[in-house]
């Protein structure tokens, strides 16, 4: 007791030794910010001359004033009328939700009579660009730099010109630098030198650019009357000869893009497949239930959401586990249920897991309601990766891509590596004997279905980040899926892997030309005919376990 | 009767007894006893029972390929519908200008679309023994090149059902689209008239469901007859044992295609007759779903009895009806569990339990 009591006041003491350090800290604070406070006295006076030299005083403290500029040029910031505290307000359509301008701590909402605008003339405003221009070029983040230089790049003005000019010289990041000399070089096509021009253009061609083909577009133009907007005929020509190189690495970008999206496609199908590849590879057996079972591991990303919905990327990383369990475990009960009943009856197996696939349909609809619902994507997953002008990758693919073939491997060593895994393999390849050299046959396809179900749950989970969860989630996927395993060759895991992806890309190429629904006839029918040749799939299973 | 060998067979003849009952006396007492009457049937029970009839020829149509030749096709669905848009195509033909906008020459859906002619497959359908004609025809072919590219190349087993149903599932996607020129989501709809009489009228509700009627025992003793002649044997053979029967020197495929093709135009002339009776042809009975629920229809009546086809399609729409009525969430529920059940407990169906009752009570 004693000791519990000394600790306490232990506690105490840190506690209140805490708040002092704290409350130093502020005064500290205020000390430094006195600039700040006068620059802000200034602001709210009246007369413009004095908003004119806040201004400065403003910009002569530097980065941390930079919001407060901003909201200025925004006509953001206002005074209350109550006690002529700086405020920044947020449009809210009834009035604003205002913060203190100084410390950022929200101050709730109020009506729009309660507060005065600082108003700025013209010309005051044209010097503040210039100066959170100038703020922004020197911020510590690069990509904020970069945004100045794109969004100053398109003002048509020496003074401006005159501050790229002064960064370039200590700018140390390449891509803020190579921006810079973008914008220089644009401004040097408009000069009434040839050469200079000729010279800019050619530089300009290695640029992945927007600005740079929009300029270079207008060159090549005609006007109304059919003459061209470019009058020198040599310009011009060169300036055809770069839009075709830029063009032709356009299309390589583009290229690049399709087989990308070609590829988290084929992901997508790889993860859904996979599964019905082992089920199907080992056991002659197509559940049917599989797309249900993905929707199962979708609508546990969903619930794990819920429960947790502070941590976004903690719950969709514990769903992982939690869909393989839940969907694995409903694997096991059907093929204990059910299917272990109609061994040797593949067809009577597909009619009774569809009659599964309904009442696991029926009983999300009933459990969840029939709408779709939508699950949140966690932060380093959404946006997408910027590589150029040309070029973007978005998150959520990119990570579904990652993730679909570690799984894969996964996957692979299990079977490569396991003693379920071996035993597997064994039973795939010739039931008979390996049930006579002793292995529990009925013990391994009910895990072996367990694992393929459970993989369907993990591949539910990544179907969640990219559509929304529903109780036909699942649907969509079981012929595409089917399609998959019987172009890529049963039992055959890196069969199951190539299809996906190939057919993922097919699919997005052919979009383009014939539309998505077109594309999806298309491939149906190409698998169609390509079973005409090769009827056990791109990559056969070789050997005695080639029976029938 | 040696034909048909009914002779042997008493189930079959009171499923056909039934059937002309149906047929004959339930149109009577809806056309000609007075709405009071105990023994008056209501239009809605006329076209009801009408509905089922064209289920009951088209679950015949499936047991030929599946309870026969083991194909287990589950994109037959996708053949009924083509059979129903054919007619659909000459019922909307038949509305002339009393559509929304009145054009002579368009139906409405491709006047809303600003289309300005006709498109090329819509021609012909104005005249209804042409429609007849590509009600058989256009199931036809589909099932013959579909059936001599799958069954040339040896596809079988599991193989064969999900290539069947990609069909269906890509028939469905393109008929939803807009562009095909078929009604996009919408499908053809708001009939006027069939041979120059008021399709929502009673006598020709009536006479629908005679006609259901009759072209179902029709078809029934054709199949009867058929699966009974030399080629139904080989079928059967085909059926249980693929590879012995080619050794033995049949081509194999080409028994299995004509039986598939043959099939697929029955399934076809359901459609015709069922599109009138219910007013409506759409994309949706294209749908994966549809199909699986004729194979279950066959499976719970019993396959390879042909009757067990029809009582199957009768029996669960029957219960469809009633439980959609009563509480909609109920049916998907029972309709996966009759699957279950049947598959794990009746595989021979009600057809093969009650033939096991009788069997018992004799000995």
């Amino acid at each position: 007791m004693k000791a519990n009591s000394i600790k306490g006041y232990c506690r105490l003491a840190a506690f209140l030794m805490l708040l002092f350090s704290l409350a130093s800290y502020g005064d500290q604070e205020v000390s430094t910010q006195q600039p700040l406070l006068d620059a802000l006295n200034n602001l709210k006076q009246g007369s413009m001359s004095e908003r004119e030299q806040a201004i400065t005083q403003l910009a002569g403290i530097g980065q941390s004033s930079l919001g407060i500029l901003q909201a200025l040029l925004d006509g953001k910031l206002f005074t209350l009328k109550s006690d002529a505290k700086l405020v920044i307000g947020i449009d809210n359509n009834q009035g604003y939700d205002i913060s203190d301008a100084v410390s950022g701590t929200a101050l709730g909402a109020i009506e729009r009579a309660d507060v005065n605008k600082i108003n700025l003339t013209n010309k005051l405003r044209v010097s503040l660009r210039k100066i959170i221009g100038e703020l922004e070029l020197s911020a510590d983040d690069p990509l904020i730099r970069l945004a100045a230089v794109k969004a100053m790049g398109n003002e048509d003005d020496d003074a401006v010109l005159a501050l790229l000019q002064a960064r370039a010289g200590v700018e140390k990041d390449a891509t803020v630098l190579k921006a810079i000399n973008v914008v220089f070089l644009l401004k040097e096509m408009n000069s009434s030198d040839k050469a200079v021009r000729i010279k800019a253009i050619e530089a300009l061609k290695e640029q992945n650019n927007l600005d740079v083909v929009n300029r270079l577009n207008v060159m090549v133009e005609k006007d109304e009357g059919g003459n061209y907007l470019e009058t020198d005929v040599e310009v011009r020509n060169i300036a055809k000869a770069a839009l075709i190189k830029i063009n032709s690495r356009l299309q390589l970008y583009s290229t690049i893009e399709t087989v990308f999206f070609g590829l988290s496609l084929g992901a997508v199908l790889v993860l859904a497949a996979i599964g019905l590849a082992i089920t199907f590879g080992v056991m002659g057996v197509i559940n049917m239930a599989h797309g249900e079972l993905m929707m199962l591991g979708a609508y546990t990303t969903y619930v794990m959401q819920q429960l947790m919905p502070n941590h976004l990327g903690v719950s969709v990383l514990l769903s992982i586990p939690a869909a393989f369990m839940i969907s694995a475990l409903v694997g096991i009960a059907i093929e204990r249920g059910i299917i272990r009943f109609l061994y040797g009856r593949p067809l009577e197996t597909l009619l009774a897991t569809f009659g599964v696939s309904l009442i696991l349909q029926q009983s999300v609809r009933s459990i969840f309601s029939p709408l779709n619902r939508s699950v949140a994507t966690p932060e380093w997953m959404s946006g997408s990766w910027q590589i150029n002008d040309f070029l973007s990758l978005t998150w959520n693919r990119f990570y579904i891509l990652v993730f679909c073939l570690m799984v894969f491997v996964l996957l692979l060593q299990i079977l490569k590596r396991t003693r379920l895994g071996l035993e597997v393999r064994a039973v795939a390849q010739n039931r008979n004997m390996a049930r006579a050299m002793g292995i529990p046959t009925a013990k391994v396809d009910a895990l072996t279905f367990g694992l393929g179900s459970g993989i369907a749950g993990v591949a539910g989970v990544a179907l969640s980040q990219i559509t929304n969860v529903g109780p036909n989630l699942g649907q969509a996927y079981i012929v595409d899926s089917f399609m998959v395993v019987v172009f890529g060759g049963v039992g055959n895991l890196w069969g199951t892997l190539v299809a996906g992806f190939v057919l993922g890309i097919a699919n997005k190429f052919l979009e383009p030309f014939a539309g998505a629904v077109l594309a999806k006839i298309l491939v149906l029918v190409f698998i169609i005919l390509f079973i005409q040749k090769r009827p056990r799939g791109l990559f056969p299973q070789k050997g005695r376990a080639a029976d029938s | 009767m040696k034909l048909t060998g009914l002779g042997h067979d008493k189930t079959a003849t009171m499923v056909l007894v039934a059937l002309a009952a149906v047929t004959f006396i339930i149109p009577f007492c809806n056309l000609a006893l007075p709405a009071d009457s105990p023994m008056h049937f209501s239009a809605y029970t006329v076209s009801l029972l009408g509905k089922y009839l064209t289920f009951a020829l088209l679950g015949l149509s499936l047991d030929l390929v599946w309870g026969y030749c083991g194909i287990l096709a589950l994109g037959h669905g996708a053949f009924f519908a083509l059979g129903g848009y054919a007619m659909g195509m000459y019922l909307m033909r038949q509305i002339g200008t009393r559509g929304v906008y009145g054009d002579p020459l368009l139906p409405d859906f491709m006047v809303f679309l600003n289309w300005k002619e006709l498109p090329w497959y819509w021609l012909g359908f104005d005249h209804f023994w042409f429609a007849l004609l590509m009600v058989v025809l256009v199931p036809g072919v589909l099932a013959f090149v579909f059936g001599w590219l799958a069954f040339r190349s040896r596809v079988t087993g599991v193989y064969l059902s999900i290539i069947t149903q990609a069909l269906t599932y890509a028939l469905l996607l393109a008929f939803f689209r807009n562009e095909m020129g078929f009604g996009g989501n919408n499908g053809l709809t708001d009939f006027k008239e069939l041979l120059g009489f008021n399709i929502q009228s009673e006598a020709v509700r009536a006479m629908l469901l005679m006609m259901s009627g009759i072209t179902l025992m029709t078809a029934f003793l054709v199949c009867r007859w058929l699966v009974n002649t030399k080629l139904g044997r080989v079928v059967t053979a085909i059926r249980d044992q693929e590879s012995r029967v080619r050794f033995l020197g049949y081509r194999v495929e080409m028994f299995k295609l004509w039986i598939f093709v043959f099939a697929a135009m029955l399934a076809g002339v359901a459609g015709a007759l069922y599109v009138p009776q219910v007013g409506i042809i759409n994309p949706s009975e294209f749908s994966p779903l549809n199909s699986l629920e004729i194979v279950i229809w066959v499976a719970m009546g019993g396959r390879g009895t042909l009757y067990g086809a029809i009582i199957g399609a009768v029996l669960v729409n029957y219960s469809k009806t009633v439980l959609t009525g009563l509480m909609p969430e109920i049916w998907l529920f029972s309709l996966g569990a009759v699957f279950v059940i049947v598959t794990v407990l009746l595989p021979d169906g009600i057809v093969g339990l009650l033939r096991r009752r009788l069997q018992e009570q004799h000995s």
